[in-house]
């Protein structure tokens, strides 16, 4: 991602994966990059299937979206919902000039029309496992998977 | 209790039986009263409320979640503030509203209650905000609606009788956890006409549930249920010994057009023993917050040099008021 991103953009990390991937890419790439979160809780395309999940956390952009360069920040893209549905909250904030995407881990299986500007690795996987990418006190990466059941969120 | 005896091995059917707000999962279904809501229940209330206070901040004070949703304000009983929440709540969820004017309805024809649910229902409501000066009558709604099998249709109660206003407690919930942060080293004290209000009520289920250590009601006998002391609250007739050392007061509104008979010698005479004043409010803590449910009567309950003082918290419990009905409707409609 140096170098491809624009020096100004900023970071919106969707929870709850994303959150702390966007924090760590905004400090890493260089540039002055503002940080936000977004919860795409109550954008989501199946809460009459599911309702609420039980804890949805604030979404909070501290700049202007209007006009700005953000790139979303997730730890998993599959479906691409999540990603659908965190576009349509940024819409609520403003007009963004450009939005990117920026994903750890790309499973495909994709579900609509989305792909990601910058990935971290590609990985072919089982319908039934969902990917937990996870970050050790030292900031050390771990990956695992386990079997997703048929209620598990989907990113 | 004879069902839970002969059905051991069915917890969920008698949890269902024993309180009608709740689902056969224990998922709430209805929100007609605090009293017997499980304390995870109400903290999953107050927590998904949180995020929905930023919405109303936006520019776009709008989210996309019960688009398609049709709510029924049916308003029995005078309401302003109530009413409007709960349709800007309703309206801020993208949900469809539906205010009802019922003194000009078919009720004044003659028709029952019920059928008037009927009716609503068969236009396709998905959910019933219900006021209604007769304590129940949200009840009779939800048990109607759980017995005839079309309990994906949500009955929320926005104050029955003196009986309960759930939506209120919770927003004095959020609001003194909000400045509170906790509700385990504090003294709240609930002052002047708790005999007519369903918004003490509410608050006192809700914060013995949430286990408040220090729980007081303070007001004259004539305006004090009878037998308050077995809802867990300490009785003071003595204002300044029931404010000493207070976290939170809530002041209630005094409410004359309820009273029947002598119950009160005048306005005056109440203000002197059981309205809020500076001097009083000095007993309590520094820090200490003042709540009232509005609407307010300056110089009956509280004077207006506290209602407009920096420990009033009486407008934000407005706006929280919108992000709790906000939560409560989500999470039924997602129930």
């Amino acid at each position: 991602m140096r170098g491809a991103v624009a020096h100004d953009a900023r970071f919106v990390g969707i929870y709850s994966g994303g959150a702390w991937i966007a924090q760590r890419l905004a400090s890493m790439v260089p540039g002055e990059h503002p940080l936000g979160y977004i919860d795409v809780s109550f954008y989501r395309d199946d809460f009459a299937r599911k309702g609420l999940k039980p804890e949805v956390k604030r979404t909070d952009l501290p700049f202007d979206v209007e006009s700005a360069t953000i790139i979303l920040v997730d730890d998993v893209l599959y479906t691409g919902r999540s990603v659908r549905a965190a576009i349509n909250e940024l819409f609520d904030f403003g007009r963004p000039a450009r939005i990117e995407l920026a994903v750890l881990i790309d499973r495909g299986g994709r579900e609509l029309p989305i792909e990601a500007t910058y990935v971290g690795a590609r990985l072919a996987v089982a319908r039934d496992l969902s990917i937990v990418v996870s970050q050790a006190d030292d900031g050390r990466l771990s990956l695992g998977a386990e079997p997703s059941g048929g209620d598990a969120q989907r990113a | 209790m004879a069902v839970s005896h002969s059905v051991p091995s069915l917890p969920a059917e008698t949890r269902s039986v024993r309180n009608p707000q709740l689902g056969p999962n224990g998922s709430l279904t209805h929100l007609l009263t605090l009293e017997g809501l499980p304390a995870e229940v109400i903290r999953h209330i107050l927590d998904t409320a949180v995020p929905f206070t930023s919405i109303s901040e936006r520019d776009v004070k709008k989210v996309p979640l019960l688009r398609g949703t049709a709510v029924f304000n049916l308003f029995f009983e005078n309401s302003t503030r109530t009413r409007t929440t709960f349709e800007i709540a309703a309206k801020r969820l993208s949900a469809d509203v539906i205010n009802l004017n019922i003194g000009a309805s078919s009720t004044t024809k003659g028709e029952t209650l019920l059928d008037t649910v009927d009716n609503l229902v068969a236009m396709n409501a998905d959910m019933f905000v219900v006021r209604h000066s007769q304590a129940g009558a949200p009840h009779l709604i939800a048990a109607h609606l759980n017995r005839t099998g079309r309990n994906h249709v949500h009955v929320v109660n926005a104050g029955d009788g003196r009986h309960a206003h759930p939506t209120q407690g919770l927003l004095d919930l959020f609001t003194i956890r909000h400045y509170k942060r906790d509700f385990a080293n504090l003294t709240v004290a609930i002052v002047g006409d708790v005999l007519h209000s369903r918004v003490a009520r509410s608050l006192i289920h809700g914060l013995t549930t949430l286990s408040t250590p220090d729980l007081r009601v303070i007001g004259p006998q004539t305006l004090l249920p009878t037998a308050v002391q077995s809802l867990g609250v300490r009785v003071f007739h003595d204002m300044r010994a029931g404010l000493l050392g207070c976290d939170v007061i809530v002041m209630l509104r005094l409410q004359s057009e309820r009273m029947r008979g002598a119950l009160l010698p005048s306005a005056g005479e109440f203000f002197k023993h059981y309205g809020l004043t500076m001097e009083k409010l000095a007993l309590a803590k520094s820090d200490a917050i003042v709540m009232h449910p509005g609407p307010m009567n300056r110089g009956v309950e509280i004077d207006s040099a506290v209602a407009d003082g920096e420990h009033a918290v009486i407008l934000p419990q407005v706006t929280f008021g919108i992000a709790v009905r906000m939560a409560v409707l989500s999470i039924l409609a997602g129930n």
